[in-house]
């Protein structure tokens, strides 16, 4: 039976966890998503579905923990926010390559350095480029409420597992901490050790006599070997792109502008819509829910029915480079950003829209 | 002719006396002829083998000369970043405690940029076994200077000698963890002779039977040569790491039962 209960985003993306059947998470504190760790330990669920929760010594071996766990086939996360994140790169380089499924939190703030423990969106390029080295993709989910926060949980381990790659959650300051009702799934069993070998022929859960031995490894010391794994890497992320991309829109039927925002920052652009329109402007909002894969046809598909595009981002702008690629430069493009921490208020983006984009 | 024995009439059954674990694949070791690592390799998946434990271990590999350990052990294994492995060891045994699991670590992977990982492990009492070689110099990237190279000692990035006074002193990484609870077994031993390789495999038996008892972390340390490294025969680099590495290094159980031993 569906639950209904009052939370806040942390909360709700811990609580999802556990009922989508998580084996094990990996931590270490930081402002604002210490509450995921924080609720997972006060719920104990080793007692109950067998989860396993441990605060780590760094986010590099939480990080290398859930390279370990996730070399097992099991369900595995972990979380953190933009300084602690920053440290994790090298592990989730090595969990693209060694094409691993696993979870990964980062709930933003403002940076660069220790920036600020108040909400930001300036872990975009980071989270949608790559982030560490080597070419690789991290499939993004942006969730923009507490219900997704929880939803993104479920379906974050079913992506990660249907395309042996990692899945971030890139939420913000915002969506962790903001209390709101959520629906919460059933529990999930976990996995058994049979479920696991069949689902994950690959891990590494002891060689039994009727296979070869499983190697989890992001090595190749041959180029030609490394350069077809690579390009295997590149076609998965094109099947994903075909496959997952996801999307929101809000007033577009009609719509001669457009502002294009995710998480937080598409909450506030939605009331600024609603100010927009009271005043005649017809304008709409599509919301990018994965990031990557990026929503790039439905906003092609916008060029020639409107006039400009406002991206709205708690950023100096970092979403507007992939919507100016998927709208191939033919439409104007701008940028309204607060940043350092600082959250826009509706009232700000219908000014920006009107200066940059209507007036501009 | 009659009198040349044939491969075929030397290989009979009765005169086999000794083979090859079938845990060790057939492929060739990387490693340079003379090394300590290939006769750790051969003791450790005796062990396991003796332990009948193929089904039910798995190893995780560092970044170093052994990086490429899984091309060599027939069992399930896992590549961790450099330092990383005693973390993903925890989640194995965490999540699979039924499970026998060990990392092998050189000392520049295990002293240096894991520190921390190692630590961490140790004072958890994780219930692994990290076996740790060290031949005091980074092996595989060409002979750098290691957290447990020796005062005076050269190595590419001390040319002249690792000068203590700039460079630190060598880090006794075990004895430095056997001063943590959670660390239940810990010893030092060598292969370089018959007799070292008999009782550093029977060290690695012990470590494993206590983790089967899940006794907490069990810690052995094979003081090896890096012939190669250290720019000498193996021959000579084993009589310098007699005279050199084991009185810094003393060979010997530093733990037993969760008991400091002296
Ligand atoms: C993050 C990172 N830094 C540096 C390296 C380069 N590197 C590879 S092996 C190694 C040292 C290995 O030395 P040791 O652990 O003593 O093992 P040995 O080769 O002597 O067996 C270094 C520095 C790396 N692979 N990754
Ligand atoms: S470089 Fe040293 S440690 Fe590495 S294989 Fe050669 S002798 Fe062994």
């Amino acid at each position: 039976m569906k639950e209904l209960k009052l939370m806040k985003g942390n909360e709700a993306v811990a609580e999802a966890a556990i009922r989508a059947g998580c084996d094990g998470y990996f931590g270490y504190p930081i402002t604002p998503q210490s509450e995921i760790m924080e609720y997972l330990m006060y719920q104990d669920p080793q007692k109950t579905t067998g989860m396993v929760v441990l605060q780590a010594e760094s986010e590099v071996a939480a990080i290398n923990m859930v390279y370990g766990g996730a070399s097992c086939g099991k369900k595995v996360m972990t979380s953190s926010s933009s300084p602690g994140i920053s440290l994790k790169q090298e592990g989730i380089s090595y969990i693209a390559g060694a094409e691993l499924p696993c979870l990964i939190v980062n709930i933003v703030r403002g940076g660069p350095g220790l920036g600020t423990i108040q909400p930001s969106q300036s872990d975009y390029f980071q989270s949608t480029k790559g982030g560490g080295h080597g070419d690789y993709r991290l499939i993004v989910l942006a969730p923009s409420s507490v219900q997704e926060m929880a939803d993104f949980a479920g379906l974050g381990f079913d992506l990660a597992f249907k395309y042996r790659n990692p899945v971030l959650i890139l939420g913000d300051g915002v969506i962790g901490q903001m209390m709101e009702k959520v629906e919460l799934d059933e529990f999930k069993p976990r996995w058994t050790e049979e479920e696991i070998r069949r689902n994950t022929p690959w891990s590494t859960m002891g060689k039994l006599n009727n296979r070869e031995r499983n190697i989890i490894t992001s090595l190749d010391l041959d180029s030609h070997k490394q350069e077809k794994h690579v390009a295997h890497l590149r076609d998965k992320y094109l099947e994903i792109e075909k496959n997952e991309v996801r999307y929101e829109e809000f007033q577009c039927e009609d719509a001669e502008y457009l502002i294009v925002a995710y998480g937080s920052s598409a909450r506030i652009s939605q009331k600024a819509v609603e100010l927009a329109r009271a005043k005649g402007i017809k304008v709409g909002l599509l919301r990018p829910i994965t990031l990557f894969p990026f929503p790039k046809k439905p906003l092609l598909n916008y060029v020639g029915k409107i006039k400009g595009i406002l991206t709205v981002e708690m950023s100096l702008g970092q979403m507007i480079e992939d919507v100016k690629l998927a709208v191939e430069c033919k439409v104007k493009v701008e940028h309204f950003g607060r940043f350092g921490g600082i959250i826009p208020t509706p009232d700000e983006v219908v000014v920006a829209l009107e200066k940059q984009i209507i007036g501009g | 002719m009659s009198d040349i024995v044939t491969k075929e009439q030397i290989r009979r059954p009765e005169n086999l006396v000794y083979s090859k674990t079938k845990l060790l694949t057939d492929k060739a070791l990387s490693y340079c002829p003379g090394c300590g690592h290939g006769t750790a390799h051969r003791i450790l998946m005796e062990v396991i083998e003796e332990l009948n434990a193929q089904e039910i271990t798995i190893g995780i590999a560092p970044v170093g000369c052994s990086v490429l350990a899984y091309e060599f052990m027939n069992i399930d294994m896992q590549q961790a970043a450099h330092g990383r492995a005693p973390a993903l060891a925890t989640a194995v045994k965490r999540l699979m405690p039924e499970k026998i699991v060990f990392t092998y670590q050189g000392d520049g992977d295990l002293a240096a940029i894991g520190t921390a990982e190692t630590i961490h492990a140790c004072n958890r009492g994780e219930n692994i076994t990290i076996i740790f070689i060290n031949n005091g110099i980074y092996g595989m990237t060409g002979g750098q200077m290691a957290p447990t190279t020796l005062p005076n000692m050269k190595a590419s990035t001390c040319p002249y000698g690792r000068d203590v006074t700039t460079m630190g002193n060598p880090l006794r990484m075990t004895e430095l963890v056997a001063q943590l609870p959670g660390v239940h077994f810990v010893t030092r031993q060598a292969v370089h002779t018959p007799s070292a390789v008999r009782k550093a495999k029977k060290a690695l038996r012990k470590a494993f039977d206590l983790q089967k008892e899940n006794k907490g972390l069990t810690f052995v340390e094979i003081v090896s040569n890096c012939n190669s490294g250290w720019k000498m025969t193996p021959v000579q680099s084993n009589k310098w790491m007699e005279e050199n590495m084991f009185p810094f290094y003393p060979l010997g159980d530093i733990k037993v039962d969760g008991q400091l031993v002296k």
